[in-house]
Order: C-alpha cells, then structure tokens, then sequence
C-alpha cells in the first residue's frame, strides 16, 4: 500500500537523531568548519547512538538491522546538522557496509568487529578520481595481477582520512575491464596520501592519494559490485542533500520572518515568500525521490535508475535551496557569521560526490 | 504502515484497467475532437456511460484509497485530458455536493450520475469575468425570496458548463454572495439544475488546449432555486468579515475552498497524465533511433538529450510521489491543504516544462500535428492554471510554511 509515513521505530530514531544534530553537532559546525578539525567527543557520542553499528551484521555484533529506508532518514537528519561532520559520523560505513555486502567471511572476521567496539572508528573508501568525467564505474586507477597478489596504481581524491582506522579500501579497475576493491593499509609502500583542501566540507580531513605500484596480497581484494555500491551512495548522498537543502531552508524562512525592510518582514513580500515556497515544494520532492530509490533498495531490487534520478535531482535542488538562502538573507548571507554561504559551498560538492557515504 | 512505494493489488488491476479504456477508447478520438472543437465527442461520451462507470475489477484486500482515484485520473488523462474533462459525471460540481451537502441532497442531486438514462455532467462556477484567482470578489448575487433564493451575475470558464447546464440531470453548483457587505462570509454555494429558467448558455471558449471540454460562460437573470438547493448554512456571520480571514465568521467560504484540498491532489494526478503521454512518447521515439539514457555515466559525459530526459523523468516522478502523498494523508484523515497545493503547484508546472520538452527534443514530429506530441503541450498548460494558479498554490504554501495568515501575504 502506498504510504510516506516513517514506522513507529524510525520515527522514534528521526527524532533522536534529529535531537542530536540540532543539540550537539550545530553548536559545534562553525568553528569546526574554521578550525577544520572535526568534534571527537560528538562522533564519540555518535557511536554510542549505533548508527552505523545497527545496520551491521549480527555475526559480528552489529545489530542486523540494514535498512536503506531508516539510513536515508538518519542521513538527512545529520546532514541538517552539518554536512562534514555527517560524513565523519557515518564513514566507518564505507568499509564496513561494502566487507558487510560483499567481503569474505575472513574479511568480515578480520576487519568487521573493529568498527563495532566501545569507540568510534573511522573509515575510509577511495573510489573518486581527481580528473575530469570521474568515473566510477570504469575507474582509471589500475590493479594489475602480479604472483599471488595485486599491484595497484592511479590517483583517487576525496578519500576521507581521519585518524584512527589503519586501512583504507580502494576501488580500481582490473584487467578483465571489471572494478573491485582493495584493501591497503595506510602505510603501505607506494601509498602517498596529500591533505586537501576543498571548498565545503572543510572539518572533514580528506586526502589525494597516489597509488604508485602499491602491493597487496590476493586475500586483499573485495568482489565489490561498484554498481550497487554507486546506487547505495547515491542514496545516501541524495539523502543527505536533502538536509543540507532543508537546513538553508529553514535558516532563510525564520531569518525572513525577522529581518524587515520597508516596514515590513521580507517574508510577507512574494519575492521571497515564493521562493521559500518553491524550496518548500523542491525538498519534499526531491525526499520521496530518495526514498523511494531507497525503499527499491530495502526490497533488493536494483535501483541505480531511481538512486541517480534523484541524487541529480538533489544536486540541483540543494545548490537552489542553498544559494536561495544566501539571496534571501542578503549581504547578510554573504558573511561567515551566517550559515547560508556555508550551505552553498557544502552543496555544491554534491557534484564532485560520489559514495562518500553509503546505506 | 511502514514508507512503502508499492500500490495494491487493487490499484494494480484500477491502473491497468484504465490504461485499456485510454488506449482503446480515448487515444483513438484525441486529435479528432481535439480539431471538432464544440462537438459532443459521442464516441467517447457513449461508451463511457454505457461501459464506463463500473469500478474498475478488484480483489478482496487493501485498497490505496485516494491514491487510487488519482491513478485512475492520471491514467485516463494519459489517454485524453480534453476527454476526460468532458466524461459524463458530477466532477468538481459532485466534490461539492459530495463534501458540503446533506443525505438528502447528495441523494437528490448524484442519483441520476447512476442512473439507466442517458448521460449526465456536474460542473462548479465560481469564476467571473473580474474574479479569478480572488473568488471573494465574486460578484454573482443570491437573494432570499420566499421559498427561493434568486441568482443574478455571469460566470466564466465553468468546465462541463454545457452539458452541466443543458442537459437534464446535471446541475451546475453555483458560488454567489447573500450579503456582499460581508465579504467571504457572505458567499455560499448553490445547486442550480440543468434547465433551471434563468440560467443561460451564452457559449464556448475556443482554447489553446483540452478543446473537448466544454469551457462555458453562463448567465444567471433572475434565476430560482428553491431554499433546499443551498450547500451548507444559510447563515451570514458578519462580525468580522473580511478583517480577519481564519475566523468561524469565515467557516462558509473556508468550508468551500476546503473542498480543493481533495481536489487540487486529483488535478495534479490528471497532470501527471498528460506529462507521462509525452514522456511516454519521446523515450520510445528516441530509443527507436538509438538514444536511451545511461544512468551509468558519469554526468559530463551525458549528452544534453540525456541529461533533458533524466531530469524529464525525474521531475515527472516528484510530481507524482507529492501527489500520492497529498492524496495518502487523505486516507489517515490528516489535513492535507499545504501537501495538496504543493502537489499542484509542482505537477502543473513540471508537466507544463515536460511536455514543451517533448516538443523540442522531438523536432518537427513534435511540432507536426500529425503526432499527438504537440497537442499534450497544449493540453498540459492548464494545469497551470486552473484549481488555483501556479502562483495562488505558491501563495497557499507560502502562508503555510510561514504560518501566515492570508492578511499578512495576499
Ligand atoms: C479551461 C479552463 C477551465 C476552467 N474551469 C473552471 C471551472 O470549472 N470552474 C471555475 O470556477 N473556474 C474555472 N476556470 C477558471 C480558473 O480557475 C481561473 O482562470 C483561474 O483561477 C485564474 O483566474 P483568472 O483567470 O481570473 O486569472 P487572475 O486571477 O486574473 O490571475 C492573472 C495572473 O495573476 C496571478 N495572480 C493573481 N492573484 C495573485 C496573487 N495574489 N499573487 C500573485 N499572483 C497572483 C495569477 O497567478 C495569474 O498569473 C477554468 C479556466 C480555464 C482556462
């Protein structure tokens, strides 16, 4: 039966969630995004609240309870809160929902328990390339077969880079023309990772990483289907889009209300009034999209048309929501005291995003 | 009831079901009637009354409700916008009747709609020559006189107002004011019976699009309904009128415009139709020649006809998802007015982009009346504007969203 009512128990976690960013990540965004450095004791907490820990594999002690639908709910909850530190929270996803998905039972023993003990730890995926037409389904990053093991090279960009995690999966291209993951530990020989600097996302340290002949043995290598990991991404990304539109909205409505101008709040003239309204009307939109690519997902069905419809959909209507922010409060949105101008930038990475969070 | 996107077995078999009657017996008399502008398309208004009005077969089990009866109108306006307007039934005049009258008016006025005799229409007239998107400012007036209340003043743009006004059986429901000195709570609605002396039939407009629908302008000289023909209360409470618009004193006309909260989720459906006939079309015409979209590239290496027919598809999509959701909160008894208007805000205007897209991607076929491609451009645009303008369901979800009341954002 059609319904877009979230169940009892995820309305339950919205609600926690959404408790969470609005308490404890947007007092912290700001000066997080300055200082670029991201808040411990908040992902600590985060942890705690088993995010990414609900939907690992029972076998190993996470909570078993995988669903795309309460992931895209619980991503645009964070991302509302703040975009880089969203990402922070849920990367221990990005290697443990992929070994989840597709590892070996050795590899789900070996690496698995780590992501689902007393602290949080991070994780880290390298799939984006630093090149125009980054494309990661063929990606240009190579694994050559050598002996028994592989040797991989290339350069990959956008690779979160916390501490704490001593691994990091990188998606590359075999010879057969296919694309499989591999993981290489951070300080393998031929590993060269350069911090970025980017122009959102700025709490959130991610590297450039050269591959220069890196070797890992054959037990390395994960039988990642880069389609479905794209389509989880995508969901994820569209979701957490989602909230970073609904931030800038909410941020412009209640500024229009205050701010007033020729006797009378800005919001009661159209000009502004509509284009709330079509803000409005775009986020609500564009979250039935992304749910529904999820809820494709949740029934194992494939769903890389639904999930790229609506990540490019979220990609416009979050840069419209974020940039329309900024218009509506003025100069005002233009100065760093204000969350608007920070919106925008965020949002606009939407277009260089590419799983840098998974469901 | 958990986030589901799966419909019922019932509105499987409902959406297939129409789909046939679109294919079958719309599809085949669209372009004809599209060019007999003011002639009764027979074809179609036959069948339906004969074959048309059973429900759709069904299964024992749940039903989607609303969503439902908005598949049904989207499916139906993907075989013919024009037609469908021009179905034999109480349309917008029955959502009124069905929403504001007694049992025993809603028996009086909707017995005949099921009846063995030959077809019948409902139509609602509210616009006027000098109110539109402003129905306070209507200028039609209602008198008390015995036993009757006396219409006087024209209405325009009244959908199925020919046969709604001609044609025995059918009723026009009638928007006037009983005190204009009262402003919104002066306005009330009255059933006027086809025939009724005093309603006259001044004529069709000739449209840009859906040009089976009769579009009629009808004048009301002295015209008698008897007291018992008033759709709701007949009391004008004018304590504060027009000062404040959210008052019980207004509860009449608000009653009224709430009727479009049902409304508003079905025209959006009916656009999304019309959007999928075009959509529809150009995927199967461009595949024929080749193109499909490559939901696997990355974006810059799309082509520009891609990257149009993926947004094509996907602002189709949200169109769709906020009309089912405006029409589902219908079912759990939530009020919808700020989820209906955001539906029809959004569907009449991605429909309106959708299907002038359609057109220039396809080239001159699309422009070639030879195809139906042109005519679905046409007929998409009303959605834009009837049932409230694009910007009048922009101004409804602004106030919402605001918390505004319509004093402080007219
Ligand atoms: C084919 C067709 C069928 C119709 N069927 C029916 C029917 O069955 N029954 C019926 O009663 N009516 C019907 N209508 C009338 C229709 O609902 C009106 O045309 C519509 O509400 C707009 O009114 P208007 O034409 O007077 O335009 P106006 O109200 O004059 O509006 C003109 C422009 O101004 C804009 N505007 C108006 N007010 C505001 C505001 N406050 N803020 C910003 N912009 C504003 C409008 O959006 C529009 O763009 C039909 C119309 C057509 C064309």
């Amino acid at each position: 039966m059609i319904d877009f009512e979230p169940s009892e128990e995820q309305q339950l976690i919205v609600e926690t969630v959404r408790q969470f960013a609005a308490n404890e990540i947007r007092p912290v965004a700001r000066d997080c995004e300055e200082s670029g450095k991201l808040p411990d004791g908040v992902l600590a907490h985060a942890h705690e609240l088993g995010l990414v820990s609900n939907a690992l594999p029972e076998a190993q002690g996470g909570g078993g309870e995988r669903s795309a639908v309460t992931a895209a709910l619980v991503a645009e909850e964070l991302a509302w809160g703040d975009l880089a530190i969203a990402l922070a929270v849920l990367s221990p996803g990005l290697v443990a929902l992929p070994l989840a998905d597709f590892g070996s039972d050795a590899q789900r023993a070996e690496h698995l328990p780590r992501y689902l003990g007393e602290s949080y730890v991070p994780g880290s995926l390298a799939l984006v390339e630093p090149r125009f037409g980054s494309d990661p389904f063929r990606p240009a990053a190579t694994a050559r077969r050598d002996g028994d093991g592989f040797v991989l090279d290339g350069r990959k960009c956008l690779v979160p880079w916390q501490d704490g995690d001593d691994v990091v999966l990188v998606v590359a291209a075999e010879e057969d023309g296919g694309a499989a993951g591999f993981l290489v530990p951070r300080g393998q020989e031929g590993l060269g990772a350069t911090p970025e600097r980017n122009m959102g996302i700025r709490a959130l340290p991610t590297v450039e990483l050269g591959l220069d002949g890196v070797r890992v043995p054959a037990s390395a290598r994960v039988a990642l289907d880069v389609a479905a990991l794209v389509t989880r991404g995508r969901v994820a990304l569209a979701a957490m889009g989602v909230g970073v539109a609904r931030a800038a909205f909410e941020t412009a409505r209640d500024y229009a209300k205050e701010r007033e101008a020729f006797g009378a709040p800005i919001a009661t003239k159209q000009a502004i009034a509509f284009k709330l309204a079509d803000m409005a009307i775009e986020i609500d939109a564009a979250r039935l999209l992304a749910w529904e690519a999820a809820w494709r997902l949740d029934r194992g069905e494939d769903a890389l048309r639904e999930a790229t419809l609506a990540y490019d959909q979220v990609r416009r209507v979050a840069l419209q929501a974020a940039d329309g922010a900024v218009q509506v409060l003025g100069g005002h949105g233009y100065i760093r005291d204000y969350l608007p101008e920070m919106h925008l930038r965020n949002a606009r990475g939407f277009a260089a995003f590419e799983a840098l969070a998974l469901t | 009831m958990p986030i589901s996107f799966e419909p019922t077995e019932n509105t499987r078999l409902a959406r297939e079901h129409f789909r046939k009657i679109a294919q079958e017996q719309m599809r085949p008399v669209s372009r004809k009637y599209d060019e007999q502008e003011h002639d009764l398309p027979r074809e179609w208004v036959d069948w339906y009354w004969k074959n048309g009005r059973g429900a759709a077969p069904r299964v024992d089990g749940p039903a989607d409700g609303m969503v439902q009866v908005c598949v049904q109108a989207e499916e139906l306006c993907w075989g013919d916008a024009g037609l469908y307007l021009r179905t034999p039934s109480a349309a917008l005049g029955g959502a009124a009747v069905a929403a504001a009258g007694t049992p025993e008016q809603k028996e009086r006025f909707l017995a005949s709609f099921r009846s063995d005799g030959h077809p019948v229409w409902g139509a609602m007239a509210i616009t006027e020559p000098s109110a539109g998107s402003d129905a306070a400012a209507i200028q039609t007036t209602a008198t008390a006189d015995g036993d009757e209340y006396v219409l006087n003043g024209t209405k325009i743009f009244c959908t199925a107002g020919e046969g709604a006004s001609q044609v025995e059986g059918g009723f026009v429901v009638v928007w006037a004011t009983l005190d204009k000195s009262a402003g919104r709570a002066g306005i009330k609605s009255f059933v006027v019976p086809a025939g009724t002396p005093g309603m006259k039939l001044v004529g069709c407009e000739k449209k840009l699009g859906i040009r089976a629908s009769d579009t009629a302008t009808l004048v009301f000289e002295d015209c008698r309904v008897p007291k018992e023909n008033l759709l709701g209360s007949a009391e004008v409470k004018k304590r504060d009128a027009g000062a404040k618009g959210g008052k019980s004193s207004t509860k009449g006309f608000k009653g009224a415009m709430a009727t479009f909260d049902a409304t508003r989720p079905i025209v959006a459906a009916m656009a999304v139709g019309v959007g999928q006939a075009a959509l529809d079309y150009v995927v199967e015409a461009l595949a024929a020649e080749g193109v499909t979209v490559r939901y696997d590239a990355p974006p810059e290496q799309l082509t520009a006809v891609e990257r149009d027919l993926m947004r094509m598809e996907a602002e189709l999509q949200a169109a769709r998802l906020l009309t089912w959701r405006a029409a589902a909160m219908m079912n759990r008894g939530q009020a919808n007015n700020l989820e209906a208007s955001m539906a029809k805000a959004k569907a009449g205007l991605a429909v309106t982009e959708i299907t002038q897209k359609a057109v220039e991607l396809l080239g001159p076929p699309g422009y070639s009346c030879r195809h139906l491609v042109e005519k679905w451009m046409r007929d998409a645009k009303i959605n834009d504007i009837y049932e409230g303008t694009q910007q009048i369901n922009q101004l409804i979800v602004a106030r919402r969203i605001l918390d505004y009341p319509s004093s402080m954002l007219r």
